[in-house]
């Protein structure tokens, strides 16, 4: 028994007797999934401490037969990216039970299980290194999300769970069919497998081939990223998600199709990837920048931070589509530093409507006055999401733009006045919100943190800072799982144009015309 | 040498009072907040004596930033030019710590406002110690934050926290080009290590130095309040008055040129940068003196004359003379930090009074501070042989050499930077005093042993050897002769300003207001700004915020993608009729579906794996 099995099923294990748990007691229900999710995080963190940083393949690897016709194996690794998406879901997910404990108040019992079930959804979409095993993560994944949306959501939930679903079904399907037409020319879903087959040159993708399939699971991963234009599903399910939803929705699920674009789509059609990356990267900085001043109009907080989570996540694509070594590492950063400073933000404004019961920004004013230890965690918040040097997201801002810029000067150009942006919503937010003469109503109704509160925003800060101050705690793991991707996208590459290009300069990346050329 | 020892005090100051202060004392907090600053200042003045700092002394502490061959790290250095700032930064935050007690003794908010103080010296030290460019951006953003939560320190007056968010702003945009700047140098140099990117520098292209010297300008433009983006530094006034001293005068507006005068190496070999940092610093300094002449906010008054201050600096960077830009940031941190302590001391004697034209005959009523500010009035204004005499005749005389031009733009700046300070002095000092019946208080000694350290540096400042000591930091492009002409015209230049003043608002009062009268369209003009906020406002910003949400939001997102989306599923649930049977819109109905349809194919799985 290896310990990735027991982080993967020990929250499957936590949501099948949840179910059991009596619908009556729902403090049982509180304190199991608790204590599951808890355990699930210790666990990881023993993943950790055992995951050997020097080495930049596979670990933890487990291959089971499962189904054999078609032939499916339950195969599951860790890399040092997905090691840190995996720990990013076990850490939120007991930071989401703390803060539902009393936002929840009906059909306590399904809640906590969807929880416990979303989170072992995500954990194996992370993990699989079976295609099909991937795409059933994927789809189990979206069910407990969809739940959490359309029972616990607010007034217009049904839309926006339809909404939710039938975009992300939309992509899912294309991926499928994708996934089944490899399998046709492959005859295993093994994803290890098939990178040897490619690497050896026993596969290879004609160019309009590879392109189908790259665009087929590209699909499915941009509407989950989201890339623009597909995003307009996004706001609406985080303003309808409760608080949970939304923190899980945004901080790690979105990471699903980042991780996928990273994960399949750069080794397995790394040619495709490479003559799309431009158009994509026009899209990615349309989204940065159409994200972030859209974002600024909102006056739903949840909406504003939703646009900013599409202008966040354009700069992980473009550090992807960069195909340099720093865009890639800032990329992987920018997911985990979105997964922090984004969650906290969902969870900051949860714990702002749960007093006010509002949304809407015109509802506040003053808080700063009111609830000064809470404004002190959201200006944190605020500042690491508007990425200020010494939090987290400065680092891979950083890293996305320096990577973008070594590939196309123009690019950097664009995407910083991102940057800009970002300033302006998250500030003007913060001080329609949080300064200003405090009203009546919100001196009323706005307790400053408890103890529940402060245990669920403290260890979020903590990581903005230690990120931010000490990235090689987190990043030489993601250099060396980067820099297989990038060996991978390029063994395939040169196998079609005949020649193995090596890097005269370690910084500048070797793109598919300077092969061509020699 | 243990230089991180330097920032590390004031940090632990902020943790201290910031997490715990609302629980202590008054004094409890000026205990943590004054002696980490003074212990922070200690530590400058014992690393400065006890270093040989011709060559650049480097401390590494660990790696910030590795992906692959770039790296990035933690890094501090000390050199000449560092330690000049130090002791500036150090000496004058000490000082203006000190200042604070008495002046916030009655404000709400006592430990915050402390805690913001020591965190903005925590990154003020951190700009000046980096050793390389990305550290540097550390200090650079960390400062930018601490002078938007102090411009925003009250911050239930909307007036306060707007202008915090738009020194924020603006300051971004500053930063883009900072931030391009570094992108660029990693394109070419592979480092953000000063060491490295100065040492690759000469052998670079022109146009590489060119526009990595212009983007950094355009950082240097936010940060220190140049054209065209000065316009958060005379907003940023909302804030209480030590922290215009410290941050918006003595400080971190002069981050810009410090870090212009950093990159030299960059710089020499970029001559077509540096003319336009000469030339939007004596537009600047010329820009804002005319504005100051009409500003009745005596705190107004001396934001412009800072950012027109700032621009002489740039004009010393720009024509080369690297060490006199240096001289003149030091001798204006003393002399304008003393006139907004000054202000501050009027302001308080006052209970908050602010507009020159409600003050008058202060001059016996409170001394101390009419006096000290007098210094600096004079230093200001070049008279020999104060401070602000040597460093701005350093810089023009470097101009003329450059550019006659400049020169005489700089001199006639002058003129009227003398004139609106003393114009200044005479309505809050001189004549009768023209505000409400009130108790007109002397400040207490906290107060005003700041001022008088502040005022001797301001007399006598100018012969502390600076220019020699960096002369051997920066390279000798220009060597600028004595000439006696020169020197002498600016020197009468300023005179006249002086004299002008006096006859305006001393020997004639009603002069003033008879001139204004005459031209009364440049007079609005003037005391307008120039209409530049508004302008900003209906070309930038209005477009930005309306064009975002007609267009963008409620146009493209809800308008376009989801009409199409919202199409799209109207069309699928037209065919999908025949499915009306399961489609009964009972949520319930149609979560049994999905999960049904999912345990499905999870068990068919799970059977099929077991018949294996």
């Amino acid at each position: 028994m290896n310990l990735l099995v027991a982080v993967l099923f020990l929250p499957l294990l936590g949501f099948l007797i949840a179910l059991a748990i009596p619908r009556s007691s729902a403090g049982g229900s509180r304190v199991w999934a608790m204590i599951v999710s808890v355990v699930t995080f210790l666990a990881s963190l023993g993943l950790l401490f055992w995951f050997d940083r020097g080495s930049n393949g596979e670990q933890f690897a487990i291959d089971w037969p499962w189904i054999t016709t078609p032939n499916i194996h339950f195969a599951i690794s860790a890399n040092g990216i997905s090691l840190w998406l995996v720990l990013l879901s076990t850490l939120l997910t007991p930071i989401c039970v703390l803060i539902s404990w009393r936002a929840i108040q009906n059909r306590v019992k399904e809640f906590y299980a969807f929880l416990l079930l979303l989170e072992f959804g995500l954990i194996g979409v992370f993990l699989a290194q079976d295609l099909f095993l991937f795409y059933v993560f994927w789809e189990v994944s979206l069910v407990p999300m969809y739940f959490l949306i359309g029972i616990w959501g607010h007034e217009r939930r049904i839309y926006a769970a339809v909404k939710f679903f039938l975009y992300t079904m939309a992509g899912s399907v294309l991926m499928l069919a994708a996934i089944i037409y490899i399998y046709n020319r492959t005859a295993t879903f093994s994803y290890p497998a098939i990178l040897d087959m490619l690497a050896s040159g026993r596969l290879i993708f004609g160019p309009t081939e590879q392109l189908w399939l790259f665009l087929a699971f590209f699909g499915a991963f941009a509407i989950k990223v989201p890339i623009f234009p597909l995003h307009t599903w996004l706001p609406d399910a985080h303003v309808e998600a409760p608080t949970a939803g939304s923190v899980m929705l945004a901080s790690v699920m979105l990471k699903m199709g980042c991780y996928g674009i990273l994960h399949f789509c750069l080794p397995l059609f790394p040619s495709a990837a490479r003559a799309c990356a431009p158009w994509i990267v026009v899209l990615a900085i349309i989204g940065i920048i159409y994200g972030a001043l859209v974002a600024m109009v909102q006056p739903n907080m949840k909406k504003l931070v939703a646009y900013s989570s599409v202008s966040h996540l354009g700069f992980v694509v473009l550090g992807i589509f960069s195909f340099t070594l720093l865009g890639l590492d800032g990329a992987v950063y920018q997911m985990l530093n979105h997964g922090i400073s984004t969650g906290a933000l969902f969870v900051l404004v949860g714990l702002l409507y749960e007093r006010r019961h509002s949304l809407a920004i015109t509802d506040f004013g003053g808080v700063a006055t009111a609830a000064p230890w809470l404004s002190t965690a959201f200006l944190i918040t605020t500042l690491a999401s508007i990425g200020l040097p010494l939090l987290n997201n400065f680092v891979g801002e950083f890293l996305v733009l320096q990577g973008a810029a070594i590939a196309h000067w123009q690019w950097a150009i664009f995407a910083a006045i991102g940057v800009i942006l970002s300033a302006c919503y998250m500030l003007w937010l913060y001080q329609r919100v949080f300064y200003g003469v405090v009203r009546e109503e919100v001196r009323v109704h706005l307790p400053d943190l408890h103890l529940r509160e402060w245990a669920a925003v403290v260890p979020l800060i903590l990581m903005m800072v230690w990120m931010g101050v000490y990235s090689q705690s987190f990043l030489p793991p993601v250099t060396r799982s980067n820099a297989r991707v990038l060996e991978q996208s390029q063994v395939n590459v040169s196998l079609r144009v005949q020649s193995p290009a090596p890097n005269p300069h370690p910084l500048t990346p070797v793109s598919l015309e300077a092969s061509n050329a020699r | 040498m243990q230089l991180w020892l330097i920032p590390l005090f004031p940090l632990a100051g902020f943790l201290i009072n910031g997490l715990f202060g609302r629980r202590f004392s008054k004094s409890v907090v000026n205990a943590f907040a004054i002696s980490s600053v003074l212990l922070s200042l200690a530590w400058v003045a014992r690393v400065v004596l006890s270093t040989d700092l011709s060559v650049a002394h480097t401390e590494h502490y660990f790696t910030w930033i590795q992906s692959g061959a770039f790296t990035v790290n933690f890094d501090f250095a000390v050199d000449r030019l560092t330690a000049v700032m130090l002791f500036v930064v150090a000496g004058v935050g000490s000082v203006i710590h000190i200042y604070s007690i008495g002046y916030m003794a009655h404000e709400g908010g006592y430990y915050r406002f402390f805690a913001y103080l020591n965190l903005f010296m925590f990154f003020m030290l951190v700009l000046v110690l980096a050793a390389n460019y990305l550290v540097l951006f550390i200090g650079w953003e960390g400062v930018g934050l601490c002078s938007y939560l102090l411009i925003g320190f009250y911050f239930d007056k909307k007036f306060a926290t707007d202008a915090g968010n738009k020194a924020f702003i603006v300051n971004r945009i500053g930063d883009f080009g900072f931030s391009l700047a570094m992108f660029y140098m990693v394109k070419h140099f592979g480092s953000l290590d000063f060491a490295t990117v100065f040492h690759q520098a000469g052998g670079a292209s022109g146009a590489v130095l060119t526009t990595i010297g212009l983007l950094l300008m355009l950082g240097a433009c936010g940060k220190s309040a140049q054209l065209p983006l000065y316009v958060w530094l005379p907003d940023a006034m909302a804030g209480p008055t030590p922290v215009s001293a410290l941050i918006h005068a003595a400080t971190m507006v002069t981050a810009g040129v410090y870090m212009t005068a950093r990159s030299w190496p960059i710089y020499i070999h970029a001559p077509i940068a540096l003319d336009v940092i000469a030339i939007i610093g004596v537009l600047t300094a010329f820009f804002a003196a005319t504005i100051g002449l009409a500003q009745n906010d005596i705190k107004k008054v001396f934001a412009y004359s800072t950012v027109s201050q700032l621009g002489y600096m740039f004009v010393g960077v720009g024509c080369g003379a690297f060490s006199a830009g240096i001289f003149h940031l030091m001798t204006h941190a003393f002399f304008k930090g003393l006139l907004f302590l000054g202000s501050g001391s009027v302001i308080h004697a006052l209970s908050g009074e602010q507009d020159l034209r409600n003050m008058g005959g202060l001059r016996k009523k409170i001394p101390w501070t009419f006096w000290t500010m007098m210094c600096a009035a004079v230093a200001i204004s070049g008279v020999p042989p104060f401070s602000g005499f040597f460093s701005k005749d350093a810089i023009l005389i470097a101009a003329h050499h450059h550019a006659p031009w400049i020169f005489w733009l700089g001199v006639i700046t002058a003129g009227m930077t003398a004139f609106y300070v003393f114009r200044a002095m005479f309505l809050a000092f001189f004549g009768g005093y023209r505000g409400q019946e009130h108790h007109i208080h002397e400040s207490p000694p906290v107060m005003l042993v700041p001022l008088v350290i502040l005022a001797a540096l301001s007399l006598f400042g100018g012969f502390i050897p600076v220019p020699t000591y960096l002369g051997k930091f920066f390279p000798t492009v220009v060597a600028p002769e004595e000439d006696f002409v020169l020197v002498a015209i600016s020197v009468v230049v300023g005179l006249v300003g002086i004299l002008l003043a006096y006859l305006m608002y001393v020997a004639r009062p009603g002069l003033a207001g008879a001139f204004a009268d005459n031209v009364r369209g440049l007079y609005t003009l003037v005391y307008n700004k120039f209409f530049v906020d508004e302008i900003y406002g209906a070309a930038v910003v209005d477009p930005l915020v309306s064009g975002s949400r007609a267009v963008l939001w409620k146009g493209m997102d809800a308008g376009v993608i989801d009409g199409i989306v919202n199409g799209v599923g109207a069309r699928a649930q037209g065919i999908g009729g025949v499915l009306r049977l399961i489609q009964s819109g009972n949520l319930r109905s149609y979560a049994t579906w999905v999960l049904f349809g999912s345990v499905l194919v999870i068990v068919a799985m799970g059977i099929a794996g077991g018949m294996r």
